[in-house]
């Protein structure tokens, strides 16, 4: 009894250090952005490293999802006779939440693990520490680049995966099951409106490519220099990185349409 | 040897303690690297030899003692000076620690784009220089992986000596090198060390080919110094422990087994029980 409370005490401690150690090196990182300005171009490698790498998964996840919510929303709504409106439900549910959050989750998958194993191994073959005996900061030089790069490229992600969706939709819907061209796209540009639904889905996407990029960073700067340290990280970001994002998920929902 | 005068001395490290999760590493260590020597500090794994060039990079700060590199103590130097001083200083890691996302060229031409303004066509001079001098010019476009360690290694040789540092210091540079790319780090050492004006520090266990090339030898177990000297004055230790050390006989004053219960008691279950 006194050992599982002693345990549950240290692993409480464990989890608020490790809490306290990443908003540290969170206030470090973002102190040192600045001394990226007069280098634009490390960012721009590390934004087409972590873009390029999600792309493929992007698009052809956003296709299908679109393609599903075409033939689910079609189904549904045949019923009531209200299938124009196809082009409504498909846009609304990926600009507001399938874009942000089936994104995030898959940029945590691609681009996350790959830069926490990208940052451990550096770490565990002491290229960060060489690094800092040159005189050179690794927060600056190293994760600043790849920390801005993706929670840039998160936003850019989540709008490619929506548009993409919204394509799949209109080829199952119109192209397949006959819904009307014309009113697919009317409906959806009367209904969807700029401010409510796309800005409040592209601020999602925002607060997930800052979370995403940062648990991405910290967890390969944080881990053990060992190669189990950097396995077990790179799981880390993506199970950490998907229960983030979706509990942010429900949290901004709430605040931005719930009354 | 005779303790130089404070000019002529580089690094300076006295009485220093510093323990490691617990368990201390140095314990009152004391030596002198003077301007312009090649000084080798020789010991058995695990007696601190990384820890020790840490100490004097300022990566870890002593527990008690102080650390001067170059009249600064640099355990009190903020973030700044200390980033000035490693500028002055290079290093060579264990690992050679090269930047795998860098080709050769790159690798060596870092430090001079991060803590220069010189146009591209100068970096490529000093690149090409810095190269030739530890003879892979032609490797320039290799990527670290490519590279057979001894390669590895000059190439990270060539990095750290990049910004013409004031001492040069290296962690086992010899571990692991067959013996033709180890007689050429060897000699390079020498060489880079006499014609670049530098003081090197070469931490190692290799005690043949250290100890070949260095002016002035310690010694170091159980924290402190336990000898130092000339080749040939340790060559003449009478000091049991030194002399185990030189010649590597497997048991002697250093215990062949890592401290443990009696065999017999344990292996009945002593703890267990
Ligand atoms: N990060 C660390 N945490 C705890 N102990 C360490 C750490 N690094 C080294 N040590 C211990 O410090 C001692 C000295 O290590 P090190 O300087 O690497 O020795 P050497 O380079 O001479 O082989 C060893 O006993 C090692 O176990
Ligand atoms: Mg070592």
């Amino acid at each position: 009894m006194n050992d599982g409370l002693a345990a549950l005490g240290r692993w409480g401690l464990g989890v608020f250090q490790r809490l306290g150690r990443g908003h540290l090196f969170l206030a470090h990182v973002l102190a040192g952005l600045p001394t990226l300005l007069p280098r634009p171009g490390l960012v721009i490698a590390q934004l087409h490293a972590v873009g390029v790498l999600s792309l493929v998964i992007i698009v052809v996840s956003g296709l299908f999802v679109g393609m599903v919510l075409g033939l689910q929303g079609y189904n549904t709504l045949v019923d009531f006779g209200a299938e124009e409106s196809l082009g409504v439900v498909v846009a609304l549910s990926l600009v507001r939440e399938l874009g942000p959050v089936v994104s995030a989750l898959l940029f945590a998958g691609r681009a996350g693990s790959a830069l926490t194993a990208e940052i451990g191994l550096m770490k565990a073959t002491e290229q960060l520490a060489g690094m800092e005996m040159m005189a050179v900061d690794p927060l600056q030089r190293v994760i600043g680049p790849r920390f801005l790069a993706g929670f840039l490229a998160m936003p850019l992600l989540a709008a490619i995966f929506s548009a993409v969706g919204v394509f799949g939709g209109y080829f199952v819907g119109v192209g397949l099951l006959g819904v009307d061209d014309g009113a697919f796209w009317s409906q959806m540009q009367a209904k969807v409106d700029l401010h409510e639904d796309v800005y409040n889905g592209v601020i999602k996407s925002v607060v997930f490519g800052f979370v995403a990029a940062w648990i991405a960073v910290f967890e390969g700067y944080d881990a053990p220099p060992t190669a189990e340290g950097v396995s077990r990280a790179t799981t880390r970001t993506v199970v950490h990185t998907a229960l983030a994002v979706l509990g942010l998920d429900f949290v901004l929902t709430a605040l931005m349409f719930g009354e | 040897m005779t303790p130089g005068t404070s000019d002529d001395v580089l690094i300076r490290v006295e009485g220093v303690h510093f323990a490691r999760a617990g368990r201390p590493v140095f314990d009152g260590l004391d030596l002198t690297v003077r301007r312009g020597r090649v000084v080798a500090i020789m010991g058995p794994s695990g007696t601190g030899k990384t820890t020790l060039l840490r100490l004097i990079g300022g990566q870890l700060r002593p527990d008690r003692g102080r650390v001067m590199v170059d009249g600064q103590e640099v355990a009190r130097l903020g973030r700044g000076d200390l980033f000035r001083l490693r500028e002055r200083m290079g290093v060579l890691f264990q690992s050679g620690a090269l930047l795998t996302d860098l080709s050769v060229y790159d690798n060596v031409a870092f430090p001079l784009r991060e803590h220069t303004d010189l146009p591209e066509a100068l970096i490529r001079d000093l690149v090409l220089m810095k190269l030739e001098s530890v003879g892979l010019r032609g490797a320039r476009d290799l990527m670290p992986a490519e590279l057979s360690g001894g390669m590895a290694r000059r190439v990270a040789l060539a990095r750290a000596i990049a910004l013409d540092p004031l001492l040069v210091l290296y962690d086992e540079p010899f571990t692991g090198q067959d013996p033709i790319s180890m007689g050429v780090l060897v000699r390079l050492i020498r060489r880079l060390n006499d014609a670049m004006g530098l003081t090197s520090v070469v931490v190692s266990h290799d005690v043949e080919e250290t100890a070949a090339i260095a002016d002035d030898i310690y010694v170091i177990s159980g924290g402190k110094v336990v000898e130092q000297g000339s080749r040939d004055e340790l060559a003449a230790s009478t000091s049991p422990w030194v002399r185990q050390f030189m010649r590597g006989e497997p048991d002697g004053p250093v215990p062949f087994h890592y401290p443990a219960p009696d065999l017999a008691d344990d292996l009945l279950g002593g703890e267990g029980a």
